[in-house]
């Protein structure tokens, strides 16, 4: 699914401020995993996503996206990558202000070629689906923060990606809500088996997933299996 | 393509008041486009009415002074144009196409009854209607057997018939005295632009000049010709003419105080030439008008653009191609350009059309060469035309500063 080979990133390359954030990372991870990217602020993690999420690019390498060689893609080519393999949630939940729940769920669809009917069918179905039926039509400030992620997550889910980057997707809520988000994740994982990868700091929710890889000054510290996933808040 | 009007329209409803001050200032400039160019052309249509019923390629022959000596002849020679000098030009000038020449005589009476006044008696030719616009609402104007057999007959104006016909009398096939000879009237005009105040008689030239030529022969031939559409030709023609004409009645045809040639050809080009200079000055500053409701569009669109960067981020997040986002922000700068300048020609049309109802309603326009000040409809579709690519224009920068948001960046921003 997801295969890296000797990744380095460096910001301000050539330039005495730079800063190498990606030290060579070697990844695979297979369709379907539920893992986890913890570390430190500065460890890179966040780095790592965006290279995942075709948000950024890489120096030295290699990142191979379901058969795919992402290096040097225009961008409409990556726009096009991003929008028909990748989900991603935020921990800002980053919907447009201006459209309510449904109009953001279907927005990917938009971008996609989709009909606005077809469209608007499919993001109600995926609203049902997180439980935000009654929501469907509410602009996101009139949304808690944990149903504004469950937006973003029917947004991610709703272009079938092969994979779904969430960056800290706990981050600005509380805990009865984190917990709520995580097992919407895991649901999400186990019934459309959709690979999972959640950057965080937050232990709690590490521990809910099947594997979790730590980074340490751009490098990978440990990969480690999670034989006993635990939702606890 | 709907879809894509449904997505701009609802980011345009997000700032209805900067989208309507932007719109503003393009459909101000529109509205001034509109009406300068309506001013233009409502000079332009003045003028060309002072032309109407005017044959506008008309050259003029008139007779004068010889100043150098020529051929043996000397100098301060009187030049002298007769039936003869008519029948040359006719024959000898290829580009004649309609001619009349004549002279005046001032008649110490004209006399029907009882009734007397003194009118001018002008002749002409046939084809005299073709060089003043004349209308007959009784009878008609001389006509060929007339001048072939050199009839006693006479066309006359409104006042004569006022004058002479006293309660309602039919004026046609009556016998009017001028000088003690009798000219049957056989036709009674109106001049439909420009009030004379002594309206002439007319007669034909060959009756003229067997009864009142003293030797001072005619003194003007006037001529229509086709195709001079460039002062060059209009030029040539002269040239020529004088060339010939020099020719024929001995004097040097460099000698311009023998006989002087005017070519109304050569007027009514310049006259053209000044009224496209005009337009073409009406439009740069119509053209400043709309280039300031531009800068204001783009202005408001890289605002727009910078305002909307966390937005334009997610977008490309969930895969909005750059090509997308150019092309929703441009079409969005020519919603806001087309829809603000229609209402702006909308606007100006109206103006101009009610100064043109006004100018009509105040006895069209008195002494100001102005009349409807209302422009085209190829105009209009310039206009438009213009509206769209200025739309493209405005939106082109901020569309590219769109493209180079990054959507890591914009999303970090709060």
């Amino acid at each position: 699914m997801i295969k890296i080979r000797g990744l380095n990133k460096t910001y301000n390359l050539g330039l005495p401020n730079a800063l190498h954030v990606l030290k060579g990372i070697d990844m695979d991870i297979a369709a379907g995993e539920f893992l986890s990217i913890m570390g430190a602020s500065g460890s890179g993690k966040s780095t790592l996503l965006n290279v995942i999420g075709i948000l950024d690019n890489y120096d030295t390498g290699e990142y191979i996206l379901d058969g795919t060689l992402v290096r040097g893609l225009s961008e409409t080519r990556s726009a096009e990558l991003r929008n028909h393999k990748v989900g991603f949630i935020f921990q800002s939940f980053n919907l447009i202000s201006f459209k309510n729940a449904m109009e953001n769920v279907a927005l990917p669809l938009y971008y996609n070629g989709v009909p606005r009917r077809k469209r608007n069918e499919l993001a109600m179905e995926y609203l049902e689906k997180l439980g935000l039926g009654a929501h469907a039509h509410h602009l996101p400030s009139e949304l808690s923060g944990g149903q504004k992620q469950r937006v973003a997550i029917a947004r991610a889910l709703i272009s079938r990606p092969s994979v779904i980057l969430a960056d800290e997707p706990t981050g600005a809520l509380d805990t009865a809500t984190s917990r709520e988000v995580v097992e919407i994740m895991r649901e999400v994982n186990r019934t459309d088996g959709i690979t999972m990868i959640i950057v965080t700091h937050e232990l709690a929710v590490s521990k809910a997933t099947d594997r979790i890889i730590y980074l340490r000054d751009g490098l990978i510290a440990s990969d480690e299996h999670n034989p006993n996933p635990v939702i606890e808040f | 393509m709907f879809d894509l009007l449904g997505e701009i329209l609802a980011t345009m409803k997000r700032n209805k008041m900067r989208s309507f001050l932007t719109g503003f200032a393009v459909a101000w400039g529109i509205f001034m486009l509109i009406v300068l160019l309506g001013a233009g052309q409502g000079l332009q249509n003045g003028v060309k009415s002072e032309f109407e019923g005017r044959a506008i390629n008309t050259v003029t022959l008139y007779p004068g002074r010889t100043s150098v000596p020529y051929k043996g002849y000397r100098s301060d020679r009187r030049i002298r144009f007769d039936e003869r000098t008519v029948e040359f030009v006719r024959t000898n000038i290829p580009e004649v196409g309609y001619l009349s020449a004549g002279f005046s005589y001032s008649p110490t009476s004209v006399a029907y009854g009882k009734e007397y006044g003194t009118w001018q008696l002008y002749t002409g030719t046939q084809d005299h209607v073709k060089f003043e616009h004349m209308l007959f609402p009784k009878g008609r104007f001389i006509n060929e057997v007339d001048m072939q057999q050199r009839r006693k007959v006479v066309v006359i104006g409104k006042t004569v018939v006022e004058a002479l016909f006293k309660n309602g009398e039919e004026p046609l096939g009556k016998q009017i005295i001028i000088d003690g000879i009798a000219f049957q009237v056989i036709g009674v005009y109106e001049k439909p632009f420009g009030q004379s105040f002594s309206e002439p008689m007319y007669t034909p030239l060959s009756t003229a000049l067997m009864l009142y030529d003293r030797g001072w022969g005619i003194n003007q031939i006037e001529f229509t010709v086709e195709g001079i559409d460039t002062e060059e030709k209009a030029d040539a023609l002269s040239e020529r003419v004088r060339a010939k004409m020099g020719a024929y009645l001995g004097f040097d045809p460099a000698d311009t105080s023998a006989m002087y040639v005017r070519n109304s050809a050569k007027d009514a080009i310049q006259t053209f030439r000044i009224f496209g200079f005009i337009n073409m000055f009406l439009w740069v500053i119509g053209f400043a008008c709309i280039m300031a409701g531009i800068v204001g569009v783009a202005n408001i669109m890289l605002v727009t653009v910078r305002e909307r960067t966390r937005e334009i981020g997610i977008r490309k997040a969930i895969g909005a191609t750059p090509w997308s986002i150019i092309r929703s922000i441009i079409i969005e700068s020519i919603v806001i350009t087309t829809v603000a300048g229609y209402i702006g020609i909308v606007c100006g049309m109206g103006v101009t059309e009610l100064i043109s109802r006004g100018l009509n309603a105040g006895g069209g326009g008195g002494q100001m060469p102005f009349k409807d000040p209302t422009v085209g409809l190829g105009i209009v579709f310039s206009v438009l035309l213009l509206l769209v690519i200025c739309g493209v224009v405005a939106g082109l920068i901020p569309a590219l500063r769109a493209t180079r948001i990054r959507p890591i960046e914009a999303m970090r921003a709060d």
